[in-house]
């Protein structure tokens, strides 16, 4: 902020405190949430262990991970619904890792949506407000505004259990967002709605969060729901982060097996590293021989795993030719025959299950973009498979 | 106040409220059924084998400490003259036999009734629920009354059997150990039929049609999967009669004759009509543990079972 | 089964348990002294114990117990209840369980007895209580308060606990939660469990005779005295008069339950057809 605060000539206190508190939050963004070194424990078994973190200002942050992984008791020591063994919570710069949970600036939308049956969708979004002593033309304008972000003014008189499941959910969400919180918390926000509803939903709900630009951390067991939703996506297995990064990174770059297999499907090669350079691998495994064109660290006979997406192989019924290869070096590498054991066609996509001479099997995707496949790929057909070197993963054991 | 517990402390003066409030939800009612209810009984404990004084009013004390001597006294004549005299032991097999009568005949009846009920049209059901429970918010006292005018010797079906001329003299129903069962079905039945309803009707109907596509019998379906799936129902139905019954007073003392024999109404008359209360408290120490032991019975059944709540 | 049998059973067991019930009712308009011997219709009874002081007296002295009892009963049966969903673990926590079940498998003649020796014994050793109203209330809620706390308890069981860390989240201080949201909520139990302490307090009759002192019959202790002696057509037309507010009070409640619940599943329906053709369009 450049323009001294004097200058706002007939503007509210509030509105001056609001810039401040914006200048300060500008200056170090990236520290807007953070998580130090937080762990609980429940009966020694350690739920979240020792784990650190920073969310931005203004970012969706996805917590994923299956359920068991900690990561709901992670969005509760946020909420202040369970207190951390150890380590500290920053909010905007405070500690709050002691604070109850009815004084955080931080409201939670709960999976089952816990809308208060007995009371009407206005009184629900009101409920958070009059706890805080807003007087009451405040309350009404704050509601109505919030209702019409969510598009359900018309149905401000209705009890919860006359609305649909979706509706449901943008109240809930309302009741959040009418208290301005600093941090918006999402538990499974998808969670209990149809599958039809789910998909339109995930978009509008992205929508309204980055439109109020509420900083977001939301818990999932769906990848797609985080990858979708989520700016930022931090996986989690047995209380610890694997792998925290944008959504694109955390597919196309795993940082390891669990990762690997936990996003999106997956084919692993293992076998142990033969020639180590720093522009490039050899790989042998029972396969075939690999050619990975970037270094990792790592040695010569190290056993790795090779992480291969179904969508980056080619299915062609002669070996690739020097032309198709990415670069001559490839040659001989990364190919593979094998025969074709299943076939299963998605619509958008056709996937092959590819009996190797290993005796591996492999899943391989082929996208049914024109309408008429040149080649029609048949059950027990004899196959070449191969892939770029650069669209491979090694990863370690 | 409950919440907070899932909480964890936010500081002393927190920690300091929370655990007040903590300590007067569980305190409050845990000391108002420890004095009004453990206490008693251990009174009632102590006077089972204190010796009275001369005149048999004071009961004294049971430990005395004097020139460096500790006594215990225990009187445990009460205990030995109930183990002795064949009148109790009579007594307590009696209660014990009606309480089974009783179970017995609340299942032969009350089982199909429930099953009947469960498998009628679901718009029924509502209906048919609340008429077996209405008569459970009416006065049990009245109903168990109600059968004093049945049975009579000039009672209503004593007077439409003879008008009938179906018999000429009236039969002795009042007064006998038929008169006190009917009683005492007639009050229990409902405590029966309720739970095994309910295991009934949450049962899964395609269970029978598997079974039937297996090839058994609708008897045979009946017997091997409908049963042995309401088992729950059958032993918490039968634990709701059994041990009432086995205490029961108001039915012996209405509709039994004086040969029936049934040990609540030997307390009640040692108490009020012998006025002696180290005996009668011993019968209501020997009460306690003869239902201890079906109810020990039923918690390890539970515990076996999964444990489905019955009680 | 048989559909046939079905319906005989059934037929057959709602007059067990209503025939005895109506001849109750009937003979109670009997002009006769002799119960069952129909003597004429009349009212006469009625009139009779309109006037009887023994039955008007015992009439509002049960009222009154049972007023006092259903209402401290809740109270306590709430905070039982509320241990033990809520305290997962507390010193003597098997213990407490126990002592909520036990007043209701433990047969009355005992808990009569063993009160009554208590309050003999405190009389004796501090002089008080008198038996009488207090000593009667006393006994009743030992075990109202059981039956109260498993009614709230199954209620407090399936209640959605994220209702109360929603409002805790949204700035409830931890009363507030309870009397915003968690009351409401159990609300309809708390009526349930009053409503049902009262009919067992206004029915019993065993603990009362123990606790009772000079001068405090309740009516149920009434009843039984003129029950002992034989049939007596002024407990007919007590037992007409229990049974017709009874039925009326019940039949109306389930009628408004089930109405109401029909509703809500309607408006349920209805907006899950909107939700479905919002998606559609």
């Amino acid at each position: 902020m450049a323009t001294p605060p004097q200058l706002h000539n007939g503007k509210g206190t509030q509105d001056m405190a609001d810039s401040v508190a914006n200048s300060t939050a500008r200056e170090d963004d990236s520290l807007f949430v953070r998580i130090d070194r937080l762990s609980k424990h429940f009966d020694e078994v350690a739920a979240v262990d020792n784990v650190s973190l920073d969310i931005k200002k203004g970012e969706i942050f996805a917590l994923l991970g299956s359920s068991g992984c900690g990561k709901s008791t992670l969005l509760r020591m946020l909420a202040g619904f369970e207190m951390p063994s150890s380590g500290n919570i920053y909010l905007d710069g405070d500690d709050i890792a002691k604070m109850p949970p009815y004084e955080r600036p931080i409201n939670m939308m709960f999976q089952s949506y816990a809308l208060f049956p007995h009371l009407t969708v206005w009184e629900n979004v009101a409920f958070g407000l009059k706890r805080d002593g807003m007087p009451k033309d405040q309350i009404a304008e704050r509601v109505e505004t919030t209702l019409g972000i969510v598009k359900l003014k018309p149905y401000a008189k209705r009890k919860p259990h006359q609305l649909s499941g979706g509706q449901q959910q943008r109240v809930a969400l309302a009741r959040c967002l009418a208290k301005r919180p600093k941090l918006l918390l999402l538990d499974e926000p998808l969670g209990a709605l149809d599958r039809k509803l789910r998909e339109e939903t995930q978009f509008e709900l992205v929508n309204i969060i980055k439109s109020v630009g509420v900083t977001c951390a939301m818990v999932t067991h769906d990848q797609e729901e985080a990858m979708i939703m989520a700016d930022r996506i931090a996986v989690m297995q047995e209380g610890r982060f694997l792998q925290v990064g944008p959504p694109s990174e955390i597919y196309e770059t795993p940082s390891c097996v669990f990762v690997a297999g936990f996003i999106g499907d997956v084919n692993l090669f293992k076998g142990k590293v033969i020639v180590d350079e720093p522009d490039h691998v050899l790989i042998e495994t029972p396969e075939c021989r690999h050619f990975v064109t970037h270094g990792i660290t790592g040695m010569i006979d190290m056993q790795v795993n090779i992480a291969l997406r179904p969508e980056k192989i080619c299915l062609q019924s002669h070996e690739p030719t020097l032309e198709q290869r990415e670069s001559p070096k490839e040659q001989g590498y990364n190919v593979a025959r094998g025969t074709i054991d299943g076939i299963a066609y998605f619509g958008k996509f056709t996937l092959f299950h590819v009996r190797l001479e290993s005796g591996m099997v492999i899943k391989a995707s082929r996208e049914n973009s024109a309408r008429h496949e040149e080649t029609q790929l048949v059950r027990g057909q004899q196959i070449y498979v191969w892939w770029d070197g650069s669209d491979v993963v090694v990863l370690a054991n | 106040m409950s919440i907070a517990s899932s909480i964890g402390n936010y500081g002393i003066v927190q920690f300091l409220k929370r655990n007040w409030g903590r300590r007067s939800v569980i305190g409050i009612p845990y000391g108002f059924l420890i004095l009004f209810f453990s206490v008693p009984f251990l009174v009632v404990l102590k006077i089972s084998v204190s010796s009275t004084d001369a005149l048999g009013i004071h009961f004294q004390d049971l430990t005395s400490y004097a020139n460096g001597i500790f006594e215990l006294k225990i009187k445990l004549s009460n205990y030995i003259f109930l183990t002795t005299d064949p009148l109790y032991i009579e007594t307590y097999l009696s209660s014990i036999k009606f309480a089974v009568i009783n179970t017995l005949i609340c299942l032969i009846i009350g089982y199909p009734f429930a099953y009947f009920m469960a498998r009628s049209p679901a718009t029924m059901r509502p209906a048919l629920l609340m008429m077996v429970s209405l008569p459970f918010w009416t006065s049990y006292l009245l109903r168990v009354y109600a059968w004093k005018g049945l049975l009579d010797d000039n009672g209503v079906i004593n007077n439409v059997l003879i008008w009938l001329h179906i018999i000429h003299d009236p039969i002795k129903m009042m007064y006998t150990g038929f008169s006190m069962t009917i009683g005492m079905v007639y009050t229990y039945i409902p405590f029966m039929i309720l739970p095994v309803y309910a295991t009934l009707v949450k049962m899964d109907l395609r269970l029978l049609e598997a079974a039937k596509d297996l090839g058994a019998t609708p008897w045979k379906a009946f017997w091997l999967v409908t049963v042995p799936l309401s088992k729950n129902g059958i032993v918490a139905g039968s634990m709701l009669v059994f041990i009432p019954s086995v205490g029961e007073y108001v039915i012996p003392e209405l509709l039994g004759g004086p040969s029936t024999l049934m040990i609540g109404r030997v307390l009640w008359d040692e108490f009020f009509s012998n006025n002696d209360w180290a005996m009668a408290s011993a019968v209501a120490v020997s009460m306690v543990v003869l239902i201890l032991i079906p109810l020990a019975i039923f918690n390890k059944f539970q515990s076996d079972s999964g444990g489905a709540r019955g009680l | 089964m048989n559909s046939r049998l079905g319906k005989i059973w059934l037929t057959a067991g709602y007059l067990f348990l209503y025939v005895p019930i109506l001849t109750l009712i009937i003979f109670s308009f009997n002009e006769s002294k002799m119960v069952t011997l129909w003597g004429g219709f009349s009212f006469k009874w009625y009139g009779v114990i309109i006037h009887d002081s023994e039955v008007v007296n015992g009439f509002f002295l049960s009222m009154k117990i049972a007023l006092m009892t259903a209402t401290a009963s809740v109270v306590l049966g709430m905070f039982a209840a509320f241990a033990m969903v809520r305290y997962k673990s507390f010193f003597g926590r098997t213990t407490f369980f126990a002592h909520i079940n036990a007043p209701l498998v433990v047969p009355e003649v005992i808990t009569g007895l063993s009160l009554l020796l208590f309050f003999v014994m405190c009389e004796r050793l501090i002089g008080m209580p008198e038996r009488g109203i207090f000593t009667i209330w006393i006994g009743h809620t030992t075990f109202g308060l059981s039956y109260a706390a498993v009614v709230i308890q199954s209620r407090l069981l399936e209640m959605d606990k994220s209702l109360e860390e929603a409002a805790m989240d949204l700035g409830c201080k931890p009363f507030q939660v309870f009397y915003l949201v968690t009351l409401p909520m159990i609300a309809q139990s708390l009526m349930a469990a009053w409503l049902l302490t009262f009919t067992i307090s206004l029915d019993d009759v065993v603990t009362t005779a123990f606790l009772s002192g000079p001068g405090s019959s309740t009516l149920p202790l009434v009843i039984l005295s003129r029950a002992r002696l034989g049939l007596d057509p002024t407990v007919n037309a007590i037992a007409t008069i229990t049974v017709a507010v009874v039925s009326v009070g019940v039949v109306a409640g389930s009628l408004w339950m089930s109405r109401q619940e029909r509703r809500r599943a309607a408006e349920q329906a209805e907006a899950y057809r909107e939700g479905m053709q919002a998606i559609s369009a």
